[in-house]
């Protein structure tokens, strides 16, 4: 059964069974395999795309859940908030394997739209559920700071 | 190992999610109906009401700290997300980013799933406890005794309680039962247990 989907700007029809996890629909039949599969639980946040401007964990979204919504994946993050945080993680150095970051930095995006100015607390609160194997927390919380300071 | 032999080797060995107790009973509003004496009839009822509002799959988001609870074993929530403003959650890590209106797989789904405010905080509490605080406009959100039936009776989040993915214990009873129990509980003039 075909679903229409819109994702980072561009319509595509997906013929996938409507429970499908919207991260296998990204990843296996649009070729858009930044976003990254940890855990399929709800657990990691390596999945974490926007659905209509918030974050969602795509394994945890079934395909019918966003027919007709604006799905956001690291492919497509742009603006000024994306566009900061982008130019401070490769100034910081951030990604040690990567394979966290396209989460970590979507949920980034999220937070800073929420709070444009985050201090340490809301950056925990923000970020607990996005996990990294490389223990990479420190730079990830001195780039969010750094981004902020840089958003006009 | 290439990644993917061990996310194959990982997954086979995850545990599948134990059995979940049965469903426990939840005694009608005629159960109750011998006691004549409407204030010890009363706080025999809300008793009963108490084992729905007590039991994990309400008062888990009910939590005593900013943390909310999971699971049938009232584990504090992984990953750690907090109440937040209006009990959606932090900015970053609300609720729904998670938890979508309807439950998929094994992840819990309601619509409009989030915590009840700290004022409204039942875990930890005696049924007396909860019965007075349900009755306090300041603890209440504000409600009538009317209002707060209605909550109960008709919130698709309440009915979530008995519409729990596999693994989890539905709450006692039926939300049509919990809503009658309340009714009789109110007619009976709502005196709460001790
Ligand atoms: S893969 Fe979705 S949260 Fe881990
Ligand atoms: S950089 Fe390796 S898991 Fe986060």
């Amino acid at each position: 059964m075909a679903t229409t989907l819109y994702v980072n700007g561009a319509h595509h029809q997906v013929d996938a069974d409507p429970e499908t996890p919207l991260l296998w629909v990204l990843r296996d039949h649009l070729g858009l395999t930044g976003t990254k599969y940890g855990c399929g639980v709800a657990q990691c946040g390596a999945c974490t795309v926007h659905v209509d401007g918030s974050p969602r964990r795509s394994c945890v979204t079934p395909l019918r859940r966003v027919e007709g919504a604006a799905v956001t994946t690291i492919e497509g993050a742009e603006g000024r908030i994306a566009e900061a945080l982008r130019a401070a993680w490769i100034d910081l150095q951030v990604p040690q394997c990567g394979f966290c970051q396209a989460g970590q930095l979507m949920s980034a995006v999220a937070l800073l739209k929420a709070v444009p100015k985050p201090d340490d607390a809301d950056i925990d609160r923000g970020m607990n559920g996005n996990l990294c194997r490389c223990a990479t927390y420190t730079r990830i919380r001195a780039a969010i700071h750094q981004a902020a300071r840089a958003v006009k | 190992m290439s990644v993917a032999l061990l996310i194959v080797a990982v997954t086979l060995a995850a545990p599948s999610p134990p059995e979940p107790p049965p469903p426990e009973e939840l005694n009608d509003p005629g159960h109750f109906a011998d006691l004549a004496d409407e204030e010890t009839r009363a706080k025999a009822l809300f008793g009963e009401v108490a084992k729905v509002l007590l039991h994990p799959r309400c008062a888990n988001c009910h939590p005593a700290t900013p943390r909310p609870l999971q699971l049938d074993a009232r584990r504090p929530h992984i990953p750690w997300v907090v109440r937040g403003k209006d009990g959606e959650g932090a900015p970053g890590l609300t609720c729904d980013t998670c938890h979508g209106e309807t439950n998929y797989l094994q992840q819990p789904g309601a619509p409009h799933w989030h915590l009840a405010p700290a004022e409204m905080a039942w875990v930890g509490k005696t049924p007396g406890e909860v019965c007075r605080q349900l009755k306090d406009p300041a603890r209440n959100g504000g409600r009538t005794l009317e209002a707060v039936h209605q909550h109960l009776a008709e919130d698709p989040l309440v009915a979530y309680g008995w519409r729990a993915p596999a693994h989890l214990q539905p709450a006692p009873g039926s939300q049509e039962r919990l809503a009658a129990l309340f009714r009789a509980w109110i007619e009976a003039g709502a005196h709460c247990p001790q």
